[in-house]
């Protein structure tokens, strides 16, 4: 890979951004890459946005993504994809979880608002039931992300092999969970 | 989790910024760790309580910061090796210990970590730049920019510390605590939970005067031989990025996470000036960095927050270089973090170049507000569903028109308060201040207030502000939110629950107690599940002359083992 790989994950607390975040930095070192990645604690919990940046390659400096320099942006929640847009450029790639978590107060933005708005940067944009799909298939739609990713790598939307991702879902995640995310891994086609 | 504690040298495994230092501070041999939550520090007290056993290390969350500071002086006294980590207004907190304790300097190596949040990501109160106190303390500052460096200033700040009988400072960015990249392992060694010794050295440990003056001229001795030692380290570091030996007109210095920025920044604009990246930011390098300026015609200063670098480069300038051209503040904010592309930005027109990233150009001023162009506002942080503070609010909202009532609010998951749906908190500010603000509006206005502090805050800064609202006389409401843990922070345990740092059982300190201990003669202890006795009490305790108290006790829906 001659170029590094700029990743933005967002959504909203409490799904599960952070050990995402852990699965694909391990995997990423599995392929022996530099890997970087930042993320934030503490008040952007509570319900609150969520947003992760990693970067891997030969040499990583930056944990931070450059505005308008990610290669791929996962969206675990529909809405909060449209924070992603100032890391978006024409080449960029927009995975969204089509699920939406209201924001009290707020009109909630729907599929076509928000599909306008992105395409202002980005054409690349893939839509997908996550939520609906790990709800269906393994009975918990918590693992979206683990979804999201699996779809990204067998797709190639991301360079790094489902082995690795796989391997690395097993390191991080507790045995008592590790079933239903290696299940979820295995829905993504 | 455990790998932290994997013994395997050479060994590259993906760590945190903050477990990097804390694999440092391992790897050195730490006895003793002390801390009060806080994030963006707040993974060094949650590990150590996992690991402290097993890595055969004393832990404890204290009750503040200052008294975790006294806590690890007082070890270091004794000869042990400490750790004392907090965020940045925890050492607010703690620098009337820090103060004295840099004039006495330690007996065990110390190291304090203190962790910045630019941009303010879970910092309600104020965005602070720790680098001042360099000029307050004198203390030596070490400033990692990566996981791997964490380590390694950890390591060094140790060392510096035991040569030089001095706490060492590392000060880490939010960028730098919660980033992770793979650190390699060196060897960590056997630690046995050991005992120190105090040995008796008035002369050493009491400040008294005219001692204290003495201290004062050794400690400013000290850091001039830290000073020739910061000169020749090599973690002072010049790179030289170009091959040929033409010499660059322009150079740059910077330090912390905006390294990281600069030279992605060289590399997208394909630039190879040369770079003096600084470890120390306090005692700076000076004949370094007078050697690195003296032949430049330009200098462009990356840092974040306020330009004190920049200052400081300005004033050697003057001596070595004064017609050196100084760029900083005038090409990036003072407020809030720098962004990659800030940081390109400011390359590019140091070197006269235009540069625009995506579809946006942003011109930072100096006072610019530094946060990223959004399309879609950032969604809020809300309480949980469930949580017990809903029913005290619902409570309140049946006694009292919102409208009509002054609201205090404090620090954690009850600053939320401010946001809608719930809008009651009419000030915020520090810890404990909840309490010690309304006794002045009170006294000050006599208007009908109502103030809620957190349990963790009461017992943090909350204590001494209600003993002055009872001695002077002043009759707020006071709600104490007590959910058995510190929630906002992580539920690390704090002096109500009953359990240490290391999960040993300790005698829980009831808040009631304390209330009723410092004088208050209206207080109840209430379950808000009861919503009646809740609501009942707040209209009898309005309408009091003296100070009255309401101990909501619920805990958390998070705390195991309610």
């Amino acid at each position: 890979m001659e170029k590094n790989f700029n990743l933005f994950i967002n959504g909203v607390g409490g799904q599960g951004i952070l050990t995402l975040l852990q699965i694909i930095a391990e995997a990423a070192l599995m392929e022996r890459y530099d890997v970087k990645t930042s993320e934030l604690h503490g008040l952007s919990q509570r319900g609150g946005s969520v947003e992760v940046h990693l970067r891997f390659g030969k040499t990583i400096y930056s944990p931070l993504v450059s505005q308008g320099g990610a290669d791929l942006i996962i969206s675990l929640e529909a809405q909060e994809s449209l924070r992603g847009c100032h890391f978006a450029s024409k080449e960029t790639i927009f995975l969204v979880n089509d699920f939406f978590i209201p924001i009290p107060n707020r009109k909630i933005k729907d599929k076509k608002e928000i599909l306008k708005e992105i395409k202002k940067f980005s054409q690349k944009i893939i839509f997908i039931p996550a939520s609906e799909i790990c709800q269906k298939g393994v009975g918990a739609k918590i693992t979206a992300g683990i979804f999201l990713l699996s779809y990204a790598s067998v797709n190639n939307l991301i360079p790094l092999k489902p082995h690795a991702i796989s391997k690395a879902i097993k390191k991080v995640i507790p045995k008592k969970y590790l079933d239903l995310n290696l299940k979820t891994f295995k829905l993504a086609k | 989790m455990r790998e932290i504690l994997l013994n395997r040298p050479g060994k590259k495994i993906i760590l945190l910024g903050n477990e990097a230092i804390i694999r440092g501070a391992l790897e050195s041999g730490v006895n003793f760790v002390s801390t009060y939550p806080g994030t963006p520090a707040s993974e060094i007290g949650n590990v150590f309580s996992k690991i402290a056993k097993a890595a055969g290390v004393y832990f404890e969350f204290s009750t503040n910061e200052k008294v975790a500071l006294e806590a690890g002086a007082g070890a270091s006294f004794s000869g042990l090796k400490s750790l004392v980590a907090m965020k940045h207004f925890g050492l607010n907190v703690a620098s009337d210990a820090l103060m004295p304790l840099c004039y006495i300097g330690v007996e065990g190596e110390m190291v304090i970590l203190v962790a910045d949040d630019p941009s303010c990501w879970s910092s309600a109160q104020s965005e602070e730049n720790t680098r001042a106190f360099a000029y307050l303390a004198h203390i030596p500052i070490l400033e990692p920019s990566n996981p791997q460096e964490c380590k390694d200033f950890t390591k060094l700040a140790f060392k510096l510390s035991k040569k030089f009988k001095i706490p060492i400072m590392i000060r880490v960015t939010t960028r730098v605590s919660h980033q992770k990249c793979p650190v390699k392992l060196d060897k960590l060694p056997k630690i046995k939970r050991k005992l120190g010794k105090f040995i008796k050295n008035p002369e050493k440990f009491s400040t008294m005067p005219p001692r204290v003056l003495e201290m004062k001229r050794e400690l400013l001795e000290k850091i001039e031989k830290i000073k020739e030692f910061s000169e020749k380290s090599e973690i002072n570091l010049i790179e030289q990025l170009a091959t040929s030996n033409k010499r660059q007109e322009g150079g740059i210095v910077t330090s912390g996470i905006s390294y990281q920025y600069i030279m992605e920044a060289q590399k997208e604009l394909n630039l190879k000036l040369p770079v003096l990246k600084l470890a120390f930011f306090h005692p700076l390098p000076e004949k370094k960095i007078k050697k690195f300026i003296k032949n430049l015609k330009k200098v462009l200063i990356i840092e974040e927050l306020e330009g004190y670098l920049e200052k400081e480069i300005k004033a050697f300038a003057k001596d070595i270089n004064p017609k050196l051209q100084v760029f900083g503040k005038n090409l990036l904010s003072e407020i809030g973090e720098l962004h990659p592309e800030d940081v390109t930005f400011a390359l590019a027109r140091f070197v006269g170049r235009k540069y625009a990233s995506g579809d946006i150009f942003r011109y930072r001023s100096k006072y610019k507000i530094s946060t990223p162009d959004s399309v879609f506002q950032k969604r809020p942080p809300q309480l949980c569903p469930g949580c017990p503070y809903w029913l005290v609010l619902s409570a309140v909202n049946k006694v009292v028109d919102p409208k009509k009532v002054i609201f205090g609010g404090g620090i954690g998951c009850y600053m939320i308060f401010r946001l809608p749906p719930i809008e009651m908190q009419d000030y915020l500010s520090c810890m404990g201040s909840s309490i010690g603000i309304a006794h002045g509006i009170k006294k000050a206005s006599g208007q009908k207030l109502i103030t809620f502090i957190g349990d963790s805050s009461f017992f943090h800064a909350g204590i001494p502000a209600l003993i002055n609202a009872v001695v002077n006389k002043s009759n707020p409401l006071i709600i104490i939110l007590d959910n058995r843990t510190t929630a906002m922070t992580g539920h690390q345990p704090h002096p109500g629950v009953g359990k240490t740092g290391m999960g040993e059982k300790t005698r829980a300190i009831k808040i009631e107690d304390i209330v009723q201990a410092c004088g208050v003669k209206y207080f109840k202890v209430i379950d808000p599940i009861n919503q009646k006795e809740f609501i009942k009490t707040i209209k009898d305790f309005l309408k009091k002359k003296e100070v009255s108290v309401i101990v909501s006790k619920r805990p958390c829906l998070f705390v195991k083992n309610k």
